[in-house]
């Protein structure tokens, strides 16, 4: 009586094992759910609900048009799942991808050169187009792109006595709006402790990471002047990072009200609309430092799998996504900024109010295409949380050596 | 003759029995197989490989590189040598904070819920409940708890305290220490030298604010559980030596010291060790919380391992770390076996007690 008991309590066991075990069997194929070659599998990391039913609509609308069939999905961990899907040879067939993310994945031969066969290539913007070429190829097709900005609180500008007229258009003004508006609680201006803001200032003073010969020049004199000039507003108390303010981001500082001012991309539009819609604000240029305006742009960009058994629908569904009707769709949906000459009027006169952010991109600068870069970027963004403390020039130097090796590869 | 011939029957690998045998560990056998030997081989074969995450790493196009990437980590200076020397300063003050204190909590939990109190049912589920919950659950909930503006900070508030911003707060807490004494520049002997390309002044920070936050998650999720087996390990200690102990007079803390601890002994092995191999491989923590920040703080060559595989592209480096990382805990682990072991019949309550009798009559001569 007691074995059979155990025996069927075994049985039990194993049925739920092998049960479970056969679960995640089908799991790992879940990023490449097309049953039939031909279908196309569409890998997104979408911002939010409205990113997600713009994209599915879009997708939807042309399989009915082609007749191949095609499935979105979102990915919670995009280059998690992206490698996942390289690795088992049966990637995704197109996908979203980052300018950070590209190096690695154009390395490694992952990354269909998919500029070749585009048909709008010649209508992306050029600088944008920079930003996904690697070698001399051109590894994505850039959907849209954002610049960073000065965003201000109307209020609090009003309240501190500032007019249309103090906009700050140099380093000195900058600061000494930020005094003003700094107030004890709120500080006049917050940002994200990392070099994706911080590098603005790099550009402004006339400075980056690598020269347009491919030199690094992180530690030249130029990025030095910039970090002294963001420690110096440290240091007086009217720059405070949003970690230092219990934000997560400078956008929730801002909406918070413990800043008046924040240098942000324009996905801050949408952001405040949803998170804090009480909020009145301006989006004006950021100012120009020592060596002229300076700000940087962030691409995204739909890339194609190397391995993808349907590359020529791909390619098409690539360019039905990237053309001037789905890229203005998309800036309304969910406020990007399209990424093709032919939009940008149109975009202009339907928000005048971020007109600031597409005037950034006549001077914006990307991060590098290096492979590596990331990790350098990574370390870089762990000493500017402690940039108060350090020396910048030592900050710099440290930066030199980790991204010579990258330059010499 | 005829035990004999039945006994050299058993033994033979291939007679009727042996076969019987084989079926039955056949299963286990193809489940370890496919699912950890093979594994294993393949994470060996990559971290000697320059294979970058496409298709197979066994196909052809993948190269020997010899020990390059182990190279890259522990002998050239760069980048890479750093962040492992970092992740690893990390992860030296995490392990030697919760498993010491894992340990004497869950032990304490354990001696609380043997005894007979009323409701200890309850109490023995509470204990368990965090090692139950998903540590992912408990760590988007600390996330909420130790927030600048969070549960934590307003109980400070309450007593006039300014709690710091936990997460984000990447000053070591010996280097915080230091500060209040007034050191606030690393002596230039410690900036000197340096280990796997971080300098002393560095490894002496001490765990920062936000690993402390997740020291505290560690010992908090885990003492539930070793609390389970040191309750096991207690019940198997028998009534009569304790009682014998308390005819022979001895106090509370004395039975406890000089009879449950060392009989507890193997128990307390069994923790250690499995709280070492744990703490060495805090990864869930560090993915849904931090991601390594502030400032590299709190990353760990389990997490190291996991960005340079599928964040870098950098597959070679990254099963590199897992076998350095695998290398660490094996020694440790035979360290502190070694420490542990039991000598002759020390342990065995038999000698316990009669040095215990003995201690009695001794001081009772005096």
């Amino acid at each position: 009586m007691l074995h059979r008991r155990r025996w069927i309590r075994l049985s039990v066991a194993a049925a739920v094992a092998v049960l479970t075990l056969s679960a995640c069997g089908s799991g790992f194929d879940s990023a490449s759910g097309a049953d039939t070659p031909g279908d196309l599998t569409v890998l997104i990391g979408a911002s939010g609900d409205a990113e997600t039913n713009a994209v599915k609509s879009a997708v939807a609308a042309w399989s009915a048009q082609s007749g191949t069939k095609a499935e979105v999905v979102v990915a919670s961990d995009l280059s998690q799942q992206l490698s996942q899907g390289f690795t088992s040879g049966r990637p995704a067939d197109l996908f979203y991808l980052s300018g950070e993310t590209m190096p690695g994945f154009a390395a490694n031969g992952a990354l269909e050169p998919v500029g070749e066969r585009l048909a709008n290539v010649g209508d992306f913007h050029d600088a944008i187009k920079a930003s996904f070429t690697y070698k001399g190829k051109l590894y994505a097709a850039p959907k849209d792109f954002s610049t960073l900005g000065l965003v201000i609180n109307r209020d609090a500008w009003a309240a501190a006595g500032l007019t249309d007229a103090d906009i700050p258009t140099t380093w000195d003004q900058l600061a000494a709006v930020a005094r003003k508006l700094t107030t004890p609680g709120r500080v006049g201006l917050s940002m994200s402790p990392e070099f994706a803001r911080l590098g603005v200032f790099l550009a402004q003073a006339g400075g980056w990471l690598v020269a347009p010969d491919g030199k690094a020049v992180a530690d030249s004199p130029e990025n030095l002047r910039a970090l002294e000039f963001v420690k110096g507003m440290l240091a007086d108390g009217s720059l405070k990072f949003s970690s230092a303010l219990g934000a997560g981001w400078g956008g929730e500082a801002f909406g918070k009200g413990l800043a008046a001012m924040t240098i942000e991309g324009n996905w801050v539009v949408g952001a405040l609309k949803n998170d804090f819609p009480a909020i009145s604000y301006r989006v004006a240029e950021l100012p120009a430092g020592p060596g002229g305006r300076g700000t940087m742009q962030f691409n995204g960009g739909w890339g194609v799998a190397a391995d993808s058994k349907n590359k020529d629908a791909a390619v098409k569904l690539v360019e039905y996504l990237t053309n001037t009707d789905r890229q203005l769709a998309f800036a309304d949906a969910f406020g990007v900024m399209p990424s093709v000459k032919s939009a940008a009027q149109q975009w202009k006169t339907k928000f005048p109010q971020q007109a600031a952010f597409l005037a950034g991109g006549d001077y914006a600068k990307n991060i590098p295409n290096l492979v590596g870069i990331s990790d350098v970027i990574k370390d870089f963004n762990s000493q500017i949380e402690g940039l108060v403390t350090r020396d910048p020039k030592a900050v710099l130097g440290s930066v030199q050596r980790n991204l010579q090796p990258l330059v010499g590869k | 003759m005829a035990t004999m011939l039945s006994h050299a029957r058993r033994h033979r690998p291939f007679g009727r029995d042996a076969m019987a045998g084989w079926l039955f560990v056949l299963p286990v056998i193809i489940v370890l197989g496919l699912f950890l030997v093979l594994p294993v081989v393949m994470a060996a074969w990559v971290s000697v490989s320059d294979w970058t995450g496409r298709g197979s790493p066994f196909s052809s196009t993948v190269n020997f590189v010899g020990i390059d990437n182990y190279r890259d980590l522990l002998g050239e200076p760069g980048l890479a040598q750093r962040d492992f020397g970092t992740s690893i300063r990390n992860n030296v003050y995490y392990v030697l904070l919760v498993v010491p204190t894992q340990t004497a909590v869950a032990l304490f939990l354990a001696v609380l819920v043997n005894k007979r109190i009323k409701s200890r049912g309850f109490f023995r589920t509470a204990f368990y409940f965090p090692s139950v919950t998903s540590s992912v659950a408990i760590t988007v909930l600390f996330l909420f708890l130790f927030s600048a503006s969070g549960a934590v900070n307003r109980m400070l508030s309450f007593i006039g305290l300014r709690g710091p911003n936990w997460f984000a707060d990447p000053r070591g807490i010996i280097h915080i220490g230091l500060g209040w004494l007034g050191v606030d520049q690393p002596p230039a002997a410690l900036t000197d030298g340096s280990l796997l390309g971080v300098n002393w002044w560095e490894w002496a920070s001490g765990p920062s604010v936000a690993m402390c936050v997740f020291i505290v998650l560690a010992v908090f999720t885990t003492s539930g559980t070793f609390m389970l087996l040191f309750l096991s390990a207690l019940q198997n200690i028998q009534a009569e030596i304790e009682e014998a102990a308390i005819v022979d007079g001895t106090t509370g803390w004395q039975r406890f010291r000089l009879i449950t601890l060392p009989m507890l002994r193997p128990t307390i092995a069994t923790v250690i060790t499995l709280g070492l191999v744990g703490t060495w491989q805090v990864f869930d923590q560090i993915y849904t919380g931090t991601r390594g920040g502030p400032a590299k703080t709190t990353l760990t060559p389990a997490y190291q391992s996991y960005s340079a595989s599928f964040l870098n592209q950098n597959w070679g480096q990254g099963a590199a770390i897992a076998f350095v990382l695998f290398a660490i805990i094996v020694v440790l682990t035979a360290v502190q076996r070694s420490l542990l072991r039991e000598r002759d019949n020390d342990g065995k309550p038999g000698r316990v007690l009669s040095t215990l009798s003995f201690r009695r009559n001794a001081g009772g001569d005096s």
